[in-house]
């Protein structure tokens, strides 16, 4: 992968498709949000350049959410699910060997977390961690249980839609992201205020991911697709083509 | 109408929310068992070149109000100034260190802590060289998109007035927010403040 092609950086952050910094609905928001202008500049290599991480890390469990904190013989409760999806870059071009990392709460809605004070029952088979790393095409696949929509102190009666909240990598620093990922058909995203910090209806879109029937496993699992788009490189004409980059 | 240009829109972010830690740092946050070691605990061996430094520094929010929920993750050059990575073309990095790495900060202190070495200087793309740098990435509860700056030395005088991104930021006195103060020998303290008068610059990279 190494390339020493020159190239012209990573092209400009939609800012209108992300949400602002400070957005009241979410209230947290309003003190943790910066209220300057943010810096811009051309990346140089301390952006464009970023971490990788060995597939030898990946433990075979490490990807199936059912089973990697259970007892043996056990497995987490609730709808068993599985998603795939590809990690992609703006062009179009699938991201291969990048880290992902996602988090949940249980089928019940609760995190396996000190802080958590909600009282759905902890699911004593059920941790909320798990990673993978995408193939040479960029595609992903991890198993899981349905998490459970959630109540949290921000109005008096907010409540979280069903999510997994992912941490992606990419090649390079100025790619990293994090974001969550929704159930298609869920009544709960369009009164979330965290989704609607998200500025358009099509944007938010984006995150929700549609029940992939063709992929379930049959008698066993159901499965949602989620395809994830990062920042992409600006090309130039000779670097523009697939292996070239 | 013209031909439309098929590029993919980058996914929208979300809050990293008041769990990151069960998803990025399961250890440290009483997941035990499922990885064997947090990612980006560890950023240097017995073998790594370089002067060894520490960085501590805490996340404040507008009230003046340390964050005890936030992950900070930093990535940089070794000590010869190359990267740990495959778009690195001037030469081999040092295969000891990893440039990269996670802090979640103490739950009841907010503190942030990097055990690394001082980075090598790196070039800007038209071949002025930059001061010694370090990439930083902050996320959190209430931050809506992750939060990119950078961390120059205070014992880099030099080289940090001479460095393009520091030559150009137009409030000077604002300068003081991207500068690690030293506290002892190889140890610097490099506080971030979302909000107000000290408000660190954060950079639209
Ligand atoms: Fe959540």
């Amino acid at each position: 992968m190494a390339d020493d092609k020159p190239h012209g950086g990573y092209i400009q952050r939609d800012r209108d498709r992300h949400p602002p910094a400070c957005h009241p609905g979410y209230k947290t928001s309003v003190t943790r949000s910066p209220q300057k202008a943010l810096l811009s500049f051309p990346s140089s290599l301390s952006e464009e350049s970023g971490p990788v991480f060995s597939p030898s890390i990946i433990g075979p469990r490490d990807n199936d959410l059912l089973h990697n904190f259970a007892a043996d013989g056990e497995s987490a409760i609730g709808p068993r699910i599985l998603v795939y999806g590809q990690l992609r870059e703006q062009s179009g071009r699938g991201l291969p060997d990048t880290l992902i990392e996602v988090w949940q709460a249980n089928a019940g809605g609760r995190y396996r977390h000190q802080k958590e004070t909600y009282l759905a029952p902890l699911d004593p088979n059920f941790g909320g961690c798990g990673r993978c790393m995408t193939d040479a095409r960029g595609y992903y696949e991890f198993r899981s249980v349905m998490p459970g929509p959630y109540p949290w102190p921000n109005g008096v009666n907010d409540w979280r839609p069903s999510h997994i909240h992912f941490s992606l990598f990419g090649q390079a620093f100025a790619q990293r992201l994090i974001t969550q990922m929704y159930f298609e058909g869920d009544p709960l995203i369009w009164k979330c205020p965290i989704v609607n910090t998200i500025p358009s209806r099509q944007a938010v879109e984006d995150l929700i991911a549609p029940l992939d029937l063709n992929a379930t496993i049959p008698m066993d699992t159901l499965a949602y697709r989620f395809d994830i788009t990062l920042r992409g490189r600006r090309q130039t004409y000779f670097e523009n083509r697939p292996e070239g980059m | 109408m013209a031909q439309t240009l098929d590029y993919l829109n980058e996914s929208p972010s979300q809050t990293a929310g008041p769990y990151v830690h069960i998803g990025c740092t399961p250890n440290f946050s009483g997941i035990g068992g499922v990885y064997a070691e947090d990612p980006g605990s560890r950023m240097v061996n017995d073998k790594t070149l370089g002067e060894r430094i520490t960085i501590r520094g805490r996340v404040f929010d507008g009230v003046g109000a340390p964050l005890k929920d936030a992950l900070v993750e930093i990535w940089q050059a070794d000590a010869a100034g190359l990267y740990n990575s495959p778009r690195e073309s001037r030469g081999q990095a040092d295969p000891n260190f990893s440039g990269w790495g996670r802090s979640p900060g103490d739950m009841e202190s907010g503190e942030f802590v990097f055990e690394t070495i001082k980075p090598g200087a790196v070039p800007w793309p038209d071949g002025r060289m930059q001061a010694p740098h370090i990439s930083f990435w902050i996320v959190a509860r209430g931050i809506n998109l992750g939060l990119h700056t950078r961390l120059y030395f205070d014992d880099e005088k030099e080289a940090n007035a001479s460095d393009p991104i520091l030559a150009r930021i137009e409030h000077r006195q604002r300068v003081e927010t991207l500068i690690a103060k030293s506290e002892s020998s190889a140890s610097y303290r490099f506080d971030i403040h979302l909000q107000g008068s000290a408000e660190t610059i954060f950079f639209d990279i």
